[in-house]
């Protein structure tokens, strides 16, 4: 299929090919990070993830609304306000239905899979109703869009660029807080041993709320995020959990560096097969090949080793 | 002959003039004069027990309110609720003023199948006006011809079917692509075509269609055809993949979510549609879709359907301004909207037409209706019972509206089968 480009049209789309491949491995450890947090952490099989998400991308909506009608000078910098609050938003609703449904289904994983899919077709239903069943067309600052010429050929678009940014931004944050935070040591002892983290002065029930916001947050910063890329609509969460669960599984649930290599491995090997056969059979592939991966290593890629 | 001046709308829009067989005329008359004395029995009109008295008919409505298909099927609704309400402000259907009962298909294919049986055995409505995917038209139709209901169903589609219990407002397939495609190659010169779809029966059909048409017709190059599955976000690939292929025209039937995601992409990849190298061709967005994507990100690119909000007639005109009125300023039409407009106005006059809302006389009275009221103009009922209609050219503008830069001259024929297109 080469056989008719010159050598820098090659290189030059390899090029191309390659950043989407890393535009791709940001988007699914942005909207993994969240769910790797609530799953991994704390057990829970959050199936509203992509409402949570969504709730951020309403969010900005919003946001960017009311910058446009009550202070368009301040449009440029519209979106990174929207991001702070659809964290908030989020992070808020999430303690809140960790209040309210999860914390009663700790001892019944499986259990809350079918709670927070209950959830999740309510608050799509509320969203119907409050912003109305079509899509919202998210107006951006004018510097967000296009894209940067490099060569002829070669254009790099700027919410791509953006994209990456921020999951490099939210990784190194959530890694501060996890690794090296008072609050993440307490995170980490109760998911290794409830019991003895209650008994050395621990309140593992705010810490399980907290954790539980924390995930629903990043999921409403990765939903606004992707109103760069994607659609706004009460039902186009469900357009993300698959690979969600797919990439946090996949990884090993309760590993967070092995959210982060999961995501690159599928998505490098989702966009190169992209490239070279058709949408649908990329996808096709690229779950058999994670399937076949699990069927040998059940736990994932990476395990975090705990005595239970 | 005007008794409808009640309520703030503009109702002079209202005198439609429905030209019907002259077999009918006189029944066709008595309808718009809301006499009572000219209102026939109700024993005449109606022999099989639909839900039909003396003074009231009554419809249904089956779309989906709730779920991922609601984003699209609102618009519909709507326009079914305006025809009905301007029917009725106009003396109803013989004499009888429409009543509808709405139900929900909620997205779910057997939930469409089971609420048109309700509305069918139970409801015993005289006419359904509803569906919107091709899988739940599918889904509802042994149901209508089981219990032998008439359904209106307005989405342009894929063809390769023809019920005497449905009446297809939308256009079919070759309707829609091949005169898009002709304009595309004549007055764009275009040589070489990338076509693109979302995994499923109808951009796959449609594709086929298209590509028979470009290889077999028009003796052009198809550089390529790929498809993604449904709810894909990520185009980045395909992009890269047709900047190396360099077409003259991409063509794309890209549906749902996926199409923000790829317009948004596409524009962010440095493909300006404006610049129309290559140029973005598209039978899948139509006005309401764009405010999804966002007009800015779909500028430049060309749409080829039937109807666009911003047609030029005063139909068109009077319609925008009555759906505006009842729905909203702020509402957009698209193709389907309109084509669902004309759903109860076509059954009205097969009704007139026949004398009678017994289901087998409005089939038999259907092929040859014509409706010169249409928002889109003309329009008239094919032997197949799809529309004989015009097919146009958009070109889409940073507000989210289409400019119409072409126009068939004669009405495009209804071929649901077409031969040598399979």
């Amino acid at each position: 299929m080469f056989a008719d480009y010159s050598w820098s049209e090659l290189g030059s789309i390899f090029a191309m090919q390659g950043f989407a491949g890393l535009v791709l491995f940001s988007v699914f450890v942005l909207m993994a990070l969240g769910l790797a947090i609530i799953f991994g952490q704390m057990g829970v099989i959050n199936m509203a993830h992509g409402e949570f998400m969504i709730l951020g991308a309403y969010v900005t909506y919003m946001c960017s609304n009311f910058f446009q009608s009550a202070a368009p000078a301040l449009m440029p910098i519209s979106f990174f306000v929207a991001m702070v609050l659809a964290f908030f938003a989020s992070g808020a609703l999430g303690m809140l239905v960790e209040m309210g449904l999860i914390r009663f289904l700790y001892k019944r994983p499986l259990d809350t899979l079918l709670a927070t899919w209950g959830l999740s077709l309510i608050l799509q239903q509320a969203y119907r109703t409050i912003f109305g069943a079509r899509e919202v067309g998210v107006t951006l600052p004018e510097w967000m869009m296009g894209s940067l010429p490099l060569t002829d050929i070669i254009e790099i678009p700027i919410n791509g660029l953006i994209v990456m940014a921020i999951t490099l931004a939210i990784t190194v944050a959530v890694a501060v807080v996890m690794f090296r935070s008072r609050f993440g040591a307490k995170v980490r002892a109760v998911v290794q041993n409830r019991q003895m983290a209650g008994a050395v002065g621990i309140d593992t029930e705010k810490v399980d709320r907290l954790t539980f916001g924390l995930g629903c947050g990043i999921a409403g910063v990765a939903g606004s995020a992707f109103t760069m890329i994607g659609s706004t609509g009460p039902s186009s969460g469900q357009l993300y959990i698959v690979d969600t669960f797919l990439v946090v599984v996949f990884g090993g649930a309760t590993s967070l560096i092995g959210t982060v290599a999961s995501a690159f491995t599928i998505s490098q090997a989702q966009s190169t097969l992209e490239f070279f056969l058709s949408g649908s059979m990329a996808k096709v592939l690229t779950l058999l090949t994670v399937v076949g991966i699990l069927m040998l290593r059940p736990q994932g890629l990476f395990v975090l080793k705990v005595r239970r | 002959m005007k008794t409808n001046d009640k309520g703030g709308a503009p109702r002079s829009m209202l005198r439609r003039k429905l030209m019907i067989g002259s077999a009918a005329l006189a029944l066709g008359l008595a309808a718009a004069g809301v006499g009572h004395a000219q209102t026939p029995p109700t024993g005449e009109v109606n022999t099989t027990g639909l839900a039909v008295t003396d003074d009231v008919v009554k419809v249904g409505i089956l779309h989906s309110i709730t779920g991922t298909m609601a984003i699209s099927e609102t618009g519909s609704v709507q326009a079914e609720k305006l025809a009905i309400k301007q029917i009725n402000d106009m003396g109803g259907v013989l004499g009888r003023k429409i009543e509808f009962i709405q139900e929900d298909g909620a997205s779910d294919w057997p939930t469409f199948a089971e609420k048109a049986k309700k509305l069918l055995v139970e409801d015993k409505v005289a006419a359904v006006f509803g569906c919107w995917t091709s899988a739940s038209r599918k889904a509802v139709l042994p149901v209508f011809e089981q219990y032998n209901g008439m359904l209106y169903y307005p989405t342009f589609y894929e063809g390769l079917e023809q019920s005497p219990n449905v009446i297809y407002t939308g256009q079919e397939a070759t309707q829609q692509i091949i005169a898009g495609l002709d304009w595309v190659a004549k007055e764009k010169g275009a040589k070489t075509f990338y076509l693109l779809g979302s995994d499923y029966i109808w951009p796959r059909t449609s594709n086929k269609i298209a590509r028979k048409h470009i290889e077999d017709h028009l003796g052009l190059k198809v550089v390529g055809e790929e498809y993604y599955p449904l709810g894909h976000t990520q185009f980045n690939s395909v992009i890269n993949k047709i900047k190396l292929k360099k077409p003259d025209v991409i063509y794309a039937i890209v549906v749902g979510g996926s199409n923000v995601a790829f317009y948004k992409q596409l524009k962010a990849a440095g493909i300006d549609m404006t610049k129309e190298k290559p140029l973005v061709m598209t039978i899948s967005v139509t006005e309401d879709e764009i405010r999804g994507i966002g007009g800015e990100n779909i500028e430049g690119a060309y749409a080829t359907m039937k109807y666009f909000q911003s047609l030029d007639n005063d139909n068109n005109k009077k319609f925008v301004a009555a759906f505006k009125n009842m729905w909203g300023e702020d509402m957009v039409i698209g193709d389907v909207t309109q084509a669902a407009y004309e759903g109860p106005w076509l059954w009205k006059a097969a009704v007139e037409k026949a004398g009678s809302f017994d289901i087998d006389k409005i089939k038999e009275a259907s092929p040859g209706i014509e409706l010169t009221t249409a928002p889109e103009g003309y329009v008239r009922i094919h032997e197949n019972h799809h529309l004989w209609s015009k097919t146009r050219v958009g070109h889409a503008k940073s507000d989210g509206q289409y400019e119409v830069v072409y126009e068939t001259k004669e009405l495009m024929e209804p071929d649901p089968f077409p031969e040598g297109y399979q």
